[in-house]
């Protein structure tokens, strides 16, 4: 195993939208700028396999100027621990590699939501943006019933894009009501750009029934997902689909700044108005600071860019943004709240921790999220409550804590490779 | 509530205050346990949970082989949770001088009932064809066994409720009284006895007991069925846990039920946080893999730290503390109070009811004189 060592004035983690402006603007600042990401490419979540040519404008742009800017892009590499303060360790192709900084900017981005329900442990049962992703590295689609359910515009923006793939998408179900969208629709009418992206999105759609206030109350099938049955307060139903793609809405990639010691309120890192955590020197921008969307992402990002950079003023100049693009992210967590009728989803028997296979019937004896662990293994296998945790707070309101190195899993001797320095 | 209501107020719910009180309840005692935050979520949820016969002194070896057999005759009626695995323990021998050690180990174990098995360098790597070559040998202890202790201390908690025993939780015991204890709501709970079963938090309780936080640190891996099929424990180990001053850490690898591995051990002295320490894990680790070379590519979920409740002498507090007539102590119990909790549970109910112990229980007692400790 190789062992490398590099130091930068900012470090960001994470090259999606935030941490690529992040490192752009840093870089411009003049300092030495590197960025870290797991994926064999910058991009992120939304910008996955686009390059500089994409016809996605905005993707087009940041990548051309990040490929353009003096930053180093440190990618595939995994940050799993930090051994001592400005010092993480990532796991790359051939070891460990050590990563000094002086300033760090975290932009680790946010993952789907899951929540238990017959059957959705049930193959063809996938993430909506898990669904997206295969198809986007090349699964074919084209033909396929596709149901949609969850919450949360990332459902709109699946199904358009399988759509283009081909696949028949039947049906994409919002838990939300209509009354809370269209409240939301107002708010967005107020900012030209998010209308017409809605608008597009909305011609993408076209003939695909969409509806609001409906959920998901158990996928069936043999071997596989054969069918869906729906709800809303009317009715309940069935539809035939060979795949059920489910996301209810979002949650904060806050493993590594909790391991740093980065105060959370409300599940979201707590930032200054310059992105700057509660640990000084550290900064944080993008969805784990609040579930905000691309706008705000690149905004935050280049506040902490500028500001670790030391360039204050040229921060200040993205305030504005910053705050009309938060009051939207603030519009999006009251349109999408989760509504109580999917807690009593799950029966008895419904796993609800995949890594340990964990049943919902144990889960209810529980007292609290550490109890649970240590008498259950709920979210003790490899994903450390990743996945299980959001629903277990969503569904008894308890919350996952403490972070322990690694935050993702590694090779003992990759662990064993995060010594302090001698 | 009214004075006298309990016969026996534990403080406590980690696995020695949960088999104190079932012990207690089957002897017919009106019990209430008081557990200030979840049951086992003390340094019994954060040790390794083996049950191992350890000949440190003779009065480890009599607490720590009367235990394990109390943990023998329980198996059957362990629930599944608990995961009692008896994979027996192997002491690896490095070279011929600790061969020598295991033949006197072997001798000690064998005089006194519990049987043990010399294995040489072939067998050794028959039996753990993971290890690497060049080790001289070992002991095999087939009686010694694997817990998941948080369950094993829950199990028990029911079953002294099944025979009336009160669990008050999450209640803080704020101090302790003639009268019992008081609360953080001011509530008092009375009662005849009360027995500090707080581990490394029983002198917050009873000051002047010396009982010290002894940090350790764990690695658990992702499933790798059969990788490893007994403890495996470094000859040396007995070094580490005897030094009372430096930081020190041992090859001591367990197999888990789920094919997980737990990757352990190191003790330091002196240190407050649960941090993980990066030196530390990089120490352990090594050793580790100086042993078990195939580990270095496993993969690593998490790793995590637990303090031991240290004494002097290395040998836990059961019984009367003097000068307080209803105080009685069960706690110190450094690396082995899972495999002790049984053995402790009935010592401490045979203080409290002034009956013989089936083990000279002189060595445990908090008002004994300590030996000198011995180098
Ligand atoms: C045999 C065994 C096998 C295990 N296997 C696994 C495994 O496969 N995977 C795995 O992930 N883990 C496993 N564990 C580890 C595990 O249960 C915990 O990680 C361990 O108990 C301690 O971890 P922690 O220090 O991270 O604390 P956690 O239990 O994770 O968290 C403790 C948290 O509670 C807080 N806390 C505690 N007391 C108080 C208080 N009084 N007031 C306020 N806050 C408080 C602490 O500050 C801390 O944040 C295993 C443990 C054992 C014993
Ligand atoms: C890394 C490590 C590895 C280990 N490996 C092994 C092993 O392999 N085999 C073995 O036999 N032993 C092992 N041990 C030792 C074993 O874990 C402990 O000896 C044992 O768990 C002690 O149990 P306890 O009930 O005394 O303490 P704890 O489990 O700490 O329980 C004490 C309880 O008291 C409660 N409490 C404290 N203060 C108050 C209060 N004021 N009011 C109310 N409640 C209170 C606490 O919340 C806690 O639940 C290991 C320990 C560590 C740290």
């Amino acid at each position: 195993m190789n062992n490398s060592r590099r130091s930068f004035d900012v470090l960001v983690v994470g090259a999606g939208p935030a941490g690529i402006a992040a490192a752009c603007c840093a870089a411009q600042a003049g300092v030495r700028v590197g960025i870290v990401d797991n994926n064999a490419r910058p991009g992120g979540q939304i910008w996955r396999g686009e390059t500089q040519d994409s016809n996605v404008a905005d993707a087009a742009d940041w990548l051309r100027k990040l490929a353009s800017s003096r930053a180093e892009i440190l990618a595939p590499m995994e940050v799993f621990a930090q051994p001592e303060a400005g010092r993480l360790t990532a796991t790359s192709s051939d070891g460990v590699c050590e990563l000094g900084y002086k300033k760090l900017i975290l932009c680790t981005g946010a993952r789907e939501r899951f929540l238990p329900f017959p059957g959705w442990t049930l193959p063809n049962v996938m993430g909506a943006g898990g669904l997206q992703a295969v198809v986007k590295s090349g699964m074919d689609i084209a033909g396929k019933k596709v149901i949609l359910a969850g919450s949360g515009p990332l459902l709109l923006a699946v199904g358009a894009h399988l759509r283009a793939h081909g696949a028949d998408v039947r049906t994409i179900a919002e838990q939300a009501p209509w009354s809370r969208l269209i409240r939301f629709g107002m708010a967005l009418a107020s900012r030209g750009r998010k209308i017409s992206q809605a608008l597009q999105l909305k011609k993408r759609l076209s003939r695909i029934a969409f509806r609001a206030g409906c959920w998901v109350v158990a996928a069936e099938g043999d071997g596989k997902v054969e069918s869906v049955t729906l709800r809303t307060v009317h009715k309940t139903w069935r539809e035939p689909c060979d795949y059920l793609a489910c996301g209810f809405h979002l949650v904060p990639n806050t493993e590594l700044a909790s391991l740093l010691g980065c105060e959370l309120r409300g599940g979201f890192v707590r930032t200054d108005e310059f992105q700057q955590s509660s640990v000084s020197g550290i900064y944080c921008a993008g969805e784990p600071t609040g579930i905000g969307g691309l706008e705000l992402s690149i905004a935050e990002g280049q506040i902490a860019g500028f500001a670790a950079a030391g360039q204050r003023e040229r921060a200040q100049e993205y305030f504005g943004e910053q705050k009309s693009q938060r009051r939207f992210s603030m519009a999006l967590e009251r349109a999408f709240m989760l509504r109580d009728e999917l807690r009593p989803l799950a029966s008895a028997e419904t796993i609800v921790c995949r890594c340990e296979d964990v049943k919902f019937g144990r889960l209810r004896e529980q007292s609290s999220w550490r109890a649970a662990k240590l008498q259950t293994r709920c979210g003790m296998g490899p994903c450390q409550g990743r996945i299980c945790g959001p629903a277990v707070e969503f569904l008894f309101g308890w919350k996952a804590e403490s972070a322990r190195p690694p935050i993702f899993p590694v090779a003992v001797e990759s662990l064993a490779a995060t010594a302090c320095a001698e | 509530m009214r004075a006298g209501a309990y016969d026996v107020v534990i403080v406590g719910a980690g696995i020695v205050g949960a088999a104190c009180a079932w012990a207690c309840a089957s002897e017919g005692l009106r019990v209430a346990v008081i557990e200030a935050d979840i049951i086992g979520g003390g340094a019994t949820g954060a040790g390794m949970g083996h049950l191992v016969v350890m000949d440190d002194s003779k009065a480890q070896f009599a607490l720590t082989r009367y235990s394990r057999s109390l943990w023998q005759q329980l198996v059957t009626e362990l629930p599944g949770d608990v995961e009692y695995e008896s994979c027996g323990t192997i002491w690896v021998a490095a070279d011929q001088e600790e061969m020598e050690a295991v033949r006197q180990k072997k001798e000690f174990y064998e005089t006194r009932g519990v049987p043990a098995e010399m294995l040489d360098a072939k067998a050794l790597r028959m039996a753990e064809p993971n290890l690497r070559e060049g080790l001289a040998g070992g002991l095999r202890v087939p009686g010694d066994a694997v817990i998941y202790a948080p369950c094993a201390a829950r199990f028990f908690i029911e079953r002294a409720q099944s025979r009336g025993a009160e669990l008050y939780l999450p209640r803080v015991v704020t101090g302790i009284t003639a009268e019992g204890v008081r609360l953080n709501d001011g509530t008092v709970i009375a009662a005849h006895r009360v027995v500090n079963a707080a581990g490394t938090w029983s002198p917050m309780l009873t000051p002047g007991i010396e009982v010290k936080k002894r940090k350790g640190h764990l690695v658990i891996t992702e499933r790798y069925a059969g990788f490893v099929k007994h403890q495996l424990v470094e000859l040396g180990y007995l070094k580490s846990a005897h030094s009372m001053t430096t930081e020190s850490v041992a090859f001591n690898v367990q197999p888990r039920r789920t094919g997980q591995m737990l990757i352990g051990s190191s003790r330091q002295f002196d240190m407050e946080g649960k941090g993980v320490d990066a030196n530390i894990l990089r120490r352990m680790l090594g050793r580790a893999a100086e042993f078990l070379p195939g580990v270095n590519r496993l993969s690593a979920i998490r790793s995590w730290t637990g303090f031991r409740a240290a004494t002097p002498d290395k040998l836990p507090l059961i019984g009367p503390w003097p000068g307080h007539e209803n105080l009685f102590l069960a706690t110190g119990h450094e690396g082995l109070g899972i495999t002790t909790s049984l053995g402790t549970a009935k010592l401490l109910v045979d203080q409290l009811l002034r009956r013989t112990s089936e083990i000279p229980i002189a060595p445990y007692l908090p008002s004994r004189v300590p030996e000198s400790v011995h180098a």
